[in-house]
Formats: structure tokens, C-alpha cells, sequence
């Protein structure tokens, strides 16, 4: 399972590496994210810092259904879907590693929008451990989640549209869960953000588990 | 032995429409089997059937061993399956597609690298990215990569579709050298000119059933060759009878 996974996420990335789609597309559309979010508050600068946190996590819930899509996309023809279920990769070993493509681009999409929040809005993470632990547990979670939610939609003509439906109220938690931490991080407030990292704990090793098994029929299903 | 296809009154749906009416096939292993008729015949649900991707929901369905009615999804690691689109990654070149099919087994790269080299993809064709290769030359790929699998049994649906002169001939001599080596080899085709040279069997489909079956061109090509004959060694034939 773990070499079929390490397989498919390299193949998965090598592909996002090569068609530049989340470089040049991903990111840029985070990036908008912000900046528009920030218009929509205003000029005031107490306001902006008071909302980094939410619209940080916004941007990256929004981004995060940018990149499934993009994953399902990979195996959407109906040559590339039958060849990968044909190919002898175990299912659980397709959901990790097409997961831990998404994870991985997404850890790397954090850190531009880290940034981003950083220089727009003026903000400073005190508390820095806990800013990273929340997005790494919500890493996991978005990826694993969104991978699942994405094999549902796959073999749907109206995939597309349906995944956004389907996946954005499912990781709503993670949205209030990295928003609330990150707002202690900023607060430089350890133990209350350590509270919200209780949500995306579960939430992570629920969809990491649920996926495992889930995957496989969701594939045939689909 | 027991056949390496054994389909008893098969019965596929493809949503509610019965793709596969009560198919009765068999084959053998070293047979290679030529499916024909009209569109929409069942050709390529049979094929597909018989690699575990269209569930059989009523009859006797077994291949290789696996019972499909039971259990569809064991049997597609043996199996070798060239549908109408090539399973190609667009961004990935030619060695890299047929890399990954080969890793995905667990086989050594080195049998990438051989079938790539026998399907004539070399230099340039090889390391180009499969998204602008010609239609053709997308179709070698996804073959070199079926002839790395090494498959028990080759399924190929219209596998002379798109193919040019060489590549057809090629094809002819690659199914011989797999049916030598103990392949066995089901294929549907609208190219009855050539297809039935290179087949024991033609099967014909009709209405999601086996209407009918005659003797291909190459059990008669066999037995006109005579059996001291030095050359008279299996998969030799189709290149033969191609070319």
C-alpha cells in the first residue's frame, strides 16, 4: 500500500509539476482570495489584522477544491480512469497518494499565503507552533477529505460544480477549528488555540481512515 | 487445463441496459479469439467484462481462475486491456506512462525499457510527452506498456484502429510472441481482413450474445504448414500472415 501510494504521488505531482496548473493558476487564485477579501473589509487596518485569520483559511478552503479538482481531472478521461484501476495499485494506495500530492501543494500553498497575510495585512504569528500545527492537521484533513469527496464526483459529468457543493460544508470545521487557532497564534494565546486543535485532530484521522477503507468502492462507483 | 475464459450465459448491465444478454464463450489458453459484429454488438462490454470493469451480474463468468460474479477486481492485475482511449497521462512521456504501468505491478523497469524499444519508441518518441503525440503513436505507447505487464491474457478492443502499415504488422508479430509465451489473446475488430489472419476463432456478437463462430485464418495457416517445417513455432504466424 505504501509503495502504491509513494508511486501515485509521484506520478500525480510529477504531472501538477509539469502542466504548472497550481502555480499558475492555484496560487494566483489564493492570492485573489485575499486581496479581494481585503477590499471587501476595507482600509481599516485593525479590521484587516482581525480578519486575517478567517480570510487565510477561506483562501486556502477555496484553493484546496481548486487543487482536488484538479487531482479528479488527472483520471478523467475514460482511458487514464479504467488504466488506473486496471493498473494493479491497490485502492488504499490511490487515496494516499493521490492525498499526499494534495497535501504536499497545499503545505506549499500555505506557505505563500502565509506570507500573503503577512505582508497585506500586517500580522505577526507569536505563537508559531501552534500556527504550524494547525495546518499540518488541517493539511491532512482537506486532503483526505477532498480526495474521498472528489472520487464521488468523478465519474459525474457535473463534477465539477457538484465537488464545491459536496466538500465545502463538509470542511467547515476545519475552517472555524484553523481560524480560532490561528487567531490565538496571532493572540500569541497557546492554550486556548490547543482547544481547537482537538477538532482538527479527529477530523484528520477520521478521513485519513474512512478513505483507506471508503476509496476502493467509491472508485467502482464511480 | 481449465479455459482462461469461461462465460455461461453471462449477463452485464451497463446501468439498466443489459450490455451482455447471456454471453456462452470460451477460451483457451494460447487461443487467440476474434470477436466481430455491428456496433453496439457487445464487443467491447465483453472485453471489458472479461478484464473486471463491467460486473457480471447473473451466469457463470470466470477467467483465469477468478469467478467475476464474485469477485471482479482480483483478476485485472493478469489481464491486459488496449481500449478505444489510450491510459495515458498527457504530461508524462512515452517511457515515463509505460514506467508507472510497469512500477504499478511491481515488475523491474528494465521490461519498460524493452517494450518501448520493441514498439519502436526510441529517442525523441520516447521522452516526448504523451499529450502531443499523434493518435497513433499514443496507441504504441499504450501497447508497449501492455507488452511490459506481460499479461496472461490480452484483451484488445479495434487494436489496429489508428495504427499505420508497420505498426499493424508489428502488432501481428507482438500478439504471436505473446501467444508463444502462453498469452492468450481476445480481440474485437471492424478489420476483418486483419484480424482473422492472426485468429484461431472469430466469435461473432450480436444483441449482447454470441451469434455464431467459424475458424480463423490462423488454425488454417497452421495446418497448412507442414510439421517438420523448421520454423512452424507458435507466434511466428502473425507476423507472418500480416506482413
Amino acid at each position: 500500500m505504501w509503495h502504491d501510494a509513494v508511486l501515485v504521488a509521484g506520478k500525480d505531482l510529477r504531472i501538477e509539476a509539469r502542466s504548472r496548473v497550481g502555480l499558475w493558476q492555484v496560487v494566483p487564485f489564493a492570492l485573489l482570495v485575499l486581496v479581494l477579501l481585503a477590499f471587501a473589509i476595507g482600509p481599516d487596518q485593525a479590521a484587516l489584522r482581525h480578519a486575517a485569520p478567517g480570510i487565510f483559511w477561506v483562501a486556502l478552503l477555496f484553493s484546496t477544491v481548486l487543487a482536488i479538482q484538479r487531482s479528479v481531472a488527472v483520471e478523467s478521461g475514460e482511458g487514464t480512469r479504467d488504466g488506473l484501476r486496471l493498473s494493479g495499485i491497490d485502492p488504499a494506495g490511490i487515496f494516499l497518494g493521490k492525498a499526499a500530492a494534495v497535501g504536499l501543494q497545499l503545505l506549499a500553498l500555505q506557505l505563500v499565503l502565509w506570507a500573503g497575510v503577512t505582508f497585506l495585512f500586517d500580522v505577526r504569528v507569536h505563537v508559531v507552533w501552534l500556527a504550524v500545527t494547525a495546518c499540518l492537521l488541517a493539511t491532512v484533513g482537506l486532503a483526505c477529505a477532498g480526495v474521498l469527496y472528489g472520487a464521488l464526483s468523478a465519474g459525474l459529468r457535473v463534477r465539477d460544480t457538484l465537488l464545491p457543493l459536496l466538500v465545502l460544508p463538509v470542511l467547515a470545521p476545519v475552517l472555524l477549528a484553523g481560524s480560532k487557532a490561528w487567531e490565538a497564534a496571532l493572540n500569541g494565546n497557546a492554550s486556548s488555540g490547543t482547544q481547537w486543535l482537538k477538532i482538527l485532530v479527529p477530523f484528520a484521522v477520521i478521513y485519513f481512515v474512512v478513505g483507506i477503507v471508503l476509496y476502493g468502492p467509491l472508485q467502482e462507483a464511480a | 487445463m481449465a479455459p482462461v475464459v469461461q462465460f455461461r450465459a453471462a449477463v452485464a448491465l451497463a446501468g439498466r441496459f443489459p450490455a451482455l444478454a447471456g454471453v456462452d464463450l470460451c477460451l483457451e489458453q494460447g487461443e487467440v479469439v476474434v470477436v466481430v459484429g455491428a456496433n453496439g454488438a457487445g464487443k467491447t462490454s465483453l472485453l471489458r467484462a472479461c478484464a473486471g470493469l463491467l460486473p457480471v451480474t447473473s451466469g457463470q463468468a470466470s477467467v483465469l481462475g477468478v469467478d467475476l460474479t464474485t469477485d471482479h477486481t482480483s483478476v485485472r492485475r493478469y489481464v491486459g486491456l488496449l481500449g478505444h482511449a489510450a491510459p495515458l497521462y498527457d504530461e508524462l512521456s512515452a517511457a515515463e506512462n509505460v514506467r508507472f504501468a510497469v512500477r504499478a505491478l511491481g515488475l523491474p523497469v528494465e521490461s519498460a525499457d524493452d517494450a518501448l524499444e520493441r514498439l519502436g519508441l526510441t529517442g525523441r518518441l520516447r521522452t516526448t510527452p504523451a499529450g502531443r503525440l499523434s493518435a497513433g503513436q499514443r496507441r504504441r505507447v499504450a501497447l508497449a506498456a501492455l507488452v511490459a505487464r506481460r499479461p496472461a491474457l490480452w484483451l484488445l478492443d479495434e487494436p489496429h484502429a489508428g495504427l499505420d502499415a508497420p505498426s499493424r504488422s508489428l502488432l501481428g508479430h507482438l500478439i504471436g510472441t505473446a501467444v508463444s509465451d502462453g498469452a492468450t489473446v481476445l480481440l474485437s475488430s471492424h478489420e476483418p481482413q486483419l484480424s482473422v489472419p492472426l485468429a484461431d476463432r472469430v466469435v461473432s456478437m450480436g444483441g449482447g450474445r454470441v451469434t455464431g463462430e467459424e475458424p480463423g485464418g490462423r488454425r488454417a495457416t497452421l495446418a497448412a504448414v507442414p510439421a517438420t517445417a523448421p520454423d512452424a513455432k507458435p507466434g511466428t504466424m502473425g507476423a507472418t500472415n500480416v506482413a
